[in-house]
């Protein structure tokens, strides 16, 4: 779970790492703050099956294209899902979905959908495999 | 007729007397179990309640009735409007004679965008204005840092250096009207900028009326803005509070906020706590310089959220109102009047807002404005109805201008002072908030202080806690949001209004403008003004001069913080969840 940027906004990030703590996953929380560089390292180095990513400062058509270009330089993007929630307008998350965002969920989302979703995601790559 | 009419020539005095006798002694909780037994039980037993146990926004037990048994504190605590202990005002007329602040905040775009919404808000009747800065400026990037990549104008105006500042003031009075900004880690420079625009314009210092937020306990504990390890970023704050008692008798250089805690997930009562408790540490923080507590208190201000919970809501301020006065005067030994009466500007919640169905949000923000109202706030925003979906529009904010001048001009709430006091159940629960904010006060103390509990982390394990928790009632359907969990609409439709876009070459042209001042300045003067500055730093002197000269070379915030940085330090935090 990652927030990248500036924005401080970490409710939904934590409430989200704790639902999925308790769903019995295993969760590295970044903190606030990183570039996406940071978190595209940290998830390779822990071989991480899934990135969620928290934007919300707006900032998301900005991070999110990032991300999957770093993932496409470390040739990781078939090995890691990646989520992302915040706040996003409807068509923002049409496009999200268009570049490669698995998922993008918003706020109202509720955390048992996100479980599930990320255990289906997770389970469908390991059958590909 | 009007004799009979009169209640004392029909009843006769020893009767009144038994009345009196009866009304004072009654025992009200043996009274009311009878109500509860011989006619509550037999009609639930036909018609069930809605939920068991009904319970406040912030989850404290509700009653279903309230009557004196629960008012803990006697009606002789209550005072009176602009006197100790501030319960029901902290002016003797209030709104009778001086209506609250309506001040919408604006901020977005470049420096002319933000000028624009600002002068479009005054035409429409805005009493006082409010900026909001980017993300780069609250944490102290320029724009042209990659750290900004993206962030530039978005969520506040871009904003680099004081010309930007006397760009976003252009045409406006601030020596009438006042002003205040949301800026927190970097708020001692911005203050300073706002210092130099007024002097260029040939405005006295003294005649600047308004806010810094500069509140740096609420950003490690909930905002999450920061830039330097807490002590340094308490200094600074100090160094602003002193420098303000000193020279700037309008202006309040701190809004002590508990808005942030709350949509970061806090109880009422943790709000009013870690507020107080933050008011606390800055005073002693000021006080250990030598400045006496009558000297530099009447200039504390306050910030709090109004949210869903309208009655709690409004326990809520009256209860900070109290506590305050009496920290005030029992812990500080406060002499003067203006040094115990609590004044706070307050925010809607924009949490409370939907994305789904987002008319609804105006229904939610006139709720939260009256409760606003009612509880006694000097200062107002109302959030916009699109807020769950970008930055107000212009349409969204002339909206939220309008609710308040509604409730302001037409629901004669204002007419009378603190119409709610002696309601039973607004006085049970501003009793009850009181006591638990001042228990979880003391809980504090006994944790060494609001510092301490920053640093291990607890004040931020408290509210994660408590977030969690809201987040599992509200999927089990304990809390309902209409439009989200229940009353949905399948078919979202066309959105009712304009949504608010900044402009896509926002951060082009800020960059571009930022290296042109960069040129055109002269770059000695700059590095002398810095290099000072990082030696005041290094002293226990004020920091608020020199910053101002360095200002006035044209030294941008990026370059003021990032000298500091090299005396201070980064500040990084462990994060809990």
């Amino acid at each position: 779970m990652a927030k990248i940027g500036l924005d401080g906004h970490d409710r939904g990030v934590k409430v989200v790492a704790r639902a999925l703590r308790d769903a019995g996953m295993e969760i590295i929380y970044t903190g606030l703050h990183r570039r996406p560089e940071e978190v595209v390292r940290i998830a390779i180095d822990e071989d991480v099956d899934v990135i969620g990513v928290s934007v919300l400062s707006g900032a998301h058509m900005h991070i999110f294209p990032r991300v999957i270009e770093l993932l496409d330089a470390e040739d990781a993007r078939e090995d890691i899902t990646i989520i992302g929630g915040g706040t996003i307008l409807p068509e923002d998350i049409d496009a999200l979905h268009e570049m490669g965002i698995h998922k993008v969920m918003g706020v109202d989302t509720p955390l048992q959908e996100i479980v599930d979703t990320i255990n289906e995601a997770v389970a469908a790559k390991r059958a590909a495999q | 007729m009007l004799a009979f009419a009169r209640e004392d020539s029909i009843v006769p005095w020893s009767a009144r007397l038994m009345l009196y006798t009866f009304t004072m002694s009654k025992d009200w909780k043996s009274e009311r179990e009878r109500w509860e037994n011989e006619t509550v039980a037999p009609f639930i037993d036909r018609r069930p309640e809605r939920r068991d146990p009904f319970e406040t926004f912030s989850g404290a037990d509700i009653e279903r009735l309230y009557t004196p048994e629960h008012v803990e504190q006697e009606p002789a605590e209550s005072g009176f409007p602009g006197e100790f202990p501030y319960l029901r005002g902290p002016y003797p007329t209030m709104y009778r004679a001086r209506p609250w602040t309506m001040r919408q905040i604006a901020g977005y775009g470049r420096p002319e965008d933000t000028n624009d919404r600002l002068r479009y808000l005054i035409a429409a009747g805005q009493t006082g204005i409010s900026i909001d800065f980017d993300m780069p400026t609250l944490m102290g990037y320029d724009s042209d840092n990659s750290m900004s990549f993206g962030e530039v104008g978005r969520e506040g105006v871009a904003f680099d250096h004081v010309e930007d500042l006397a760009g976003v003031l252009d045409g406006i009075n601030i020596g009438e009207i006042s002003v205040s900004m949301t800026i927190n880690p970097t708020a001692w420079a911005m203050l300073a900028k706002l210092l130099v625009v007024a002097e260029e314009r040939g405005i006295p210092w003294s005649s600047l009326a308004g806010t810094t937020q500069a509140d740096i306990v609420k950003e490690f504990i909930a905002q999450k803005e920061w830039i330097f390890p807490v002590e340094p970023s308490m200094r600074l704050l100090r160094d602003m509070i002193t420098f303000g008692a000193t020279n700037l008798p309008r202006w309040n250089p701190v809004n002590v906020s508990g808005y942030h805690a709350r949509e970061a997930g806090a109880t009422a009562v943790q709000e009013v706590a870690f507020t107080l408790a933050a008011g606390i540490t800055y005073s002693e923080h000021a006080i250990a310089t030598g400045m006496p507590f009558d000297e530099f208190a009447p200039r504390l201000s306050f910030y709090f959220i109004s949210h869903s919970d309208f009655l709690e809501e409004i326990a809520k301020f009256r209860a900070a109102r109290r506590l305050w006065a009496r920290i005030a005067r029992e812990r500080f030994g406060a002499q003067k009047p203006e040094s115990m009466r609590l004044r706070f500007h307050c925010q809607t919640s924009g949490s409370a807002l939907t994305a789904p169905q987002p008319l609804n949000n105006v229904v939610r923000g006139s709720l939260q404005a009256l409760a606003a109202v009612l509880g006694g706030a000097q200062s107002l925003h109302v959030s916009g109805m699109d807020e769950a979906l970008a930055i107000p529009s212009e349409e969204a904010m002339k909206v939220a201008l309008r609710t308040q001048q509604i409730i302001l001009e037409e629901s004669g709430v204002a007419n009378t002072i603190d119409p709610l006091g002696g309601s039973y159940a607004i006085e049970a629960m501003t009793d009850r908030i009181e006591r638990e904010a001042k228990e979880l006060i003391d809980e504090i103390d006994e944790r060494e202080g609001t510092v301490a509990c920053i640093e291990s982390g607890w004040f931020q394990q408290e509210i994660a806690d408590s977030a969690y928790r809201f987040q599992l009632a509200k999927e089990a359907g304990d809390r309902v949001v209409v439009g989200v969990n229940a009353y949905r609409e399948d078919d979202p439709g066309v959105l009712p209004f304009e949504l608010h876009r900044v402009a896509p070459d926002t951060e082009e042209r800020k960059i571009a403008e930022l290296q042109e001042l960069r040129a055109s300045r002269d770059q000695d003067e700059v590095d002398r003004r810095l290099g000072e500055l990082v030696a005041v730093a290094q002293t226990e002197a004020n920091i608020m001069p020199a910053t101002i000269e360095a200002v006035r070379a044209r030294a941008t915030t990026g370059e003021i913080v990032e000298s500091l940085r090299a005396v201070f330090g980064t500040y990084m935090e462990t994060a809990v969840f």
